[in-house]
């Protein structure tokens, strides 16, 4: 049975938090941008504000709803958090004969709780789960920033102008992954348990069962935030995209977006799914140690497919194509799903205004757009 | 158990200069109880010159013989460089074995038709090895052999060896060459016209260049050699060796973890397709 959490009680579940030992981490507007960072207190959440989204195009406004949750979503996932930008895998120690001595290192921090990941957070989590730890092989660093996340995940009651969720099926209501997860109503949220973590945490709160209206209103938030999509992945961002990329390696449209693409990496860099990073070496002063440490690449640089004195895709065409026929194309064949989650950050984000979803519906001959507003049952 | 995830400390027991820019490591654990790795000829291992980083190189040795693993490396990078500065004594990381070898098992009783090129070689090495110490179990050997220019064949001694075995057969080619060259002048394409091929009962396994490999490949179809039974090891940037890197990807393959061999038929679609 959900529960219903009022405004009120949103400190109460930050210092429960806290009381647990988690370090808190919610939406706030900073540089013009909801992005998460620590959360001491409910004020610091993003009031009243509403994202407008367009390719290449995001601005924060203020919304005539004086809401903590009325945006879509900011630059960044939960990625950052479990895949970091930067992150040491192991460390060597040379001794006076010469011989080595490997340790692997593992974070050495707070556990998180992180409140506001959306559904296509969720979901992108659950891609790189696939990459990352349910494979032949485990990130260990990985691995242990999952373990040590509690995740409050909101359901979007709003989609922005380049969200897609529901035509990839990801969104906008989260349906696994969650320890709570929130629906935003009038004067509070409608509260479900996703984890035996989530139950523990609600029972510390005493927040009342939710009545039947206040369920009601929250699936008439989530229904309202699906039928607001105007844009869709042709195919309903299935495996058909595979073939269809991959039997049109020579379709003229790589050209043609190769002629606007920056090849600048943005949209690799808040894609939720993305995994590429390049390994670095960090030697200390002293000579004797040095610590081996992944931070993210973009397979829209150069070096990504460089080998010895080669590099294998030298211009952006190619670039561009090893992108989108992997994320939308043969990640079906390496993780039996799509890379893709429908939270449209790549298009807000690209500088010139890419969208993938018309790049694929340039090339699968099927429209991007909604057409007709299904009604869809809550 | 292998060393998937930090490497482990070995020691160069010896060294040699293969030419000019290519050099041969052999190394040992230094942890005596380390007596589980075992590696299948053709995968590789990352190996980690202390404080510059890894680079993965194929393993030469039959890991069969006395637990040493040698590697014929050639000096392209600040990594290479480094390792082509060490000396018997010194101390090399290793994390490995990583992805998948030749395909032995389909070998069997088969003659096995081995075409490599320029340093394309050395992954072929613990193969060749193989097939010699377990003979019976293979029919006719075919080693042939490619280089730019005749000065540039490394593991000349071990080539004649071979070319003195029963039922080994060698087969040089140069695109240039200087006087007293002992194979062909010419691509090595030409080779496969020079021996007596069983099309039907041979297995290829080939490395090197991949404009080589393209034109070995459309050569041996003419030859109506099966498709299936051409396997070819890739190369890409590999950081991790562990498909998560992202370096390596070949349409829905890592190379380092679903190759690097592969059978033919399996990449295609992709090896004529520029980007990939």
């Amino acid at each position: 049975m959900p529960y219903f959490l009022a405004y009120e009680q949103l400190n109460d579940l930050i210092h429960a938090l806290n009381a647990l030992g988690y370090r808190c981490l919610g939406p706030q507007v900073q540089d013009g941008a909801i992005v998460f960072d620590d959360l001491a207190d409910a004020k610091q959440l993003p009031w009243g504000m509403r994202d407008a989204q367009k390719p290449g195009h995001y601005r924060l406004q203020k919304s005539e709803l004086n809401e903590a949750f009325a945006w879509a979503n900011g630059p960044q996932a939960i990625k950052p958090l479990l895949f970091k930008p930067k992150e040491s895998l192991w460390r060597v120690e040379r001794d006076a004969t010469g011989a080595f001595t490997f340790k692997e290192t593992l974070p050495e921090q707070k556990p998180i709780a992180l409140i506001g990941a959306r559904a296509c957070d969720l979901a992108g989590m659950a891609v790189q789960d696939k990459t990352l730890l349910q494979g032949k092989y485990v990130d260990a660093q990985y691995r242990w920033h999952r373990e040590h996340l509690l995740i409050i995940a909101v359901n979007c009651s709003y989609s922005g102008g380049n969200c897609f969720c529901v035509s990839t099926k990801t969104g906008p209501k989260a349906t696994s992954g969650y320890d709570l997860a929130l629906t935003e109503i009038q004067n509070g949220f409608v509260v479900e348990v996703g984890s035996d973590k989530g139950r523990d945490l609600i029972n510390t709160l005493h927040c009342h069962e939710a009545e039947a209206a206040k369920i009601a209103a929250a699936a008439q938030r989530s229904s309202d935030a699906a039928n607001m999509q105007t844009k869709r992945m042709p195919k309903d961002n299935s495996r058909a995209l595979r073939d269809i990329l991959m039997n049109n390696l020579e379709h003229p449209r790589w050209q043609e977006v190769a002629e606007r693409c920056l090849s600048c990496g943005n949209c690799t860099a808040v894609c939720p799914t993305c995994f590429c990073h390049h390994q670095t070496e960090h030697p200390t002063v002293d000579g004797d140690g040095s610590v081996h440490a992944r931070e993210w690449d973009s397979c829209f640089t150069e070096g990504h497919s460089y080998i010895h004195g080669q590099v294998v895709r030298d211009t952006t065409e190619k670039r561009y194509k090893q992108w989108l026929t992997h994320k939308l194309g043969t990640w079906w064949d390496q993780f039996d799903t799509s890379g893709c989650v429908g939270c449209g950050r790549c298009v807000t984000w690209c500088p010139v205004g890419i969208d993938l979803t018309e790049e694929m519906a340039a090339i699968a001959g099927e429209s991007n757009v909604v057409v007709a507003k299904e009604e869809k049952d809550p | 158990m292998n060393v998937i995830d930090t490497p482990i400390d070995t020691k160069i027991v010896a060294r040699s200069d293969e030419s000019t820019d290519i050099f041969t490591l052999t190394l040992q654990f230094t942890d005596t109880e380390e007596k589980n790795y075992a590696f299948q000829p053709g995968q590789f291992n990352m190996l980690y010159l202390f404080g510059v980083g890894e680079v993965p190189i194929s393993i030469l040795s039959n890991g069969e013989d006395n637990r040493l693993y040698a590697h014929t490396i050639r000096r392209v990078g600040r990594v290479t460089d480094g390792l082509s500065l060490l000396q018997v004594g010194d101390h090399v990381g290793l994390r490995g074995p990583f992805g998948r070898g030749w395909p032995l098992d389909l070998a069997q009783g088969k003659d096995v038709l081995i075409i490599t090129g320029g340093l394309g070689c050395a992954p072929s090495m613990s193969i060749i090895h193989h097939i010699l110490k377990h003979r019976k179990n293979f029919g006719r050997l075919f080693i042939l052999q490619g280089v730019k220019h005749s000065s540039d064949l490394i593991f000349k001694k071990q080539y004649e060896q071979w070319a003195a075995l029963p039922n080994v057969q060698v087969a040089l080619a140069a695109d240039s060459s200087q006087p007293n060259w002992p194979g062909h002048t010419g691509l090595i394409t030409e080779l496969l016209d020079q021996i007596n091929l069983d099309v039907n009962n041979t297995l290829c396994m080939m490395c090197g260049p991949e404009g080589m490999m393209r034109a070995s490949v459309q050569r041996l179809t003419q030859l109506h050699f099966p498709e299936e039974a051409i396997y070819l090891s890739l190369e890409r940037n590999m950081e991790c060796a562990i498909g998560h890197c992202g370096h390596c990807q070949f349409g829905g393959d890592f190379i380092c973890k679903e190759g690097p061999v592969f059978s033919y038929p399996q990449i295609k679609a992709l090896l004529n397709k520029k980007g990939f």
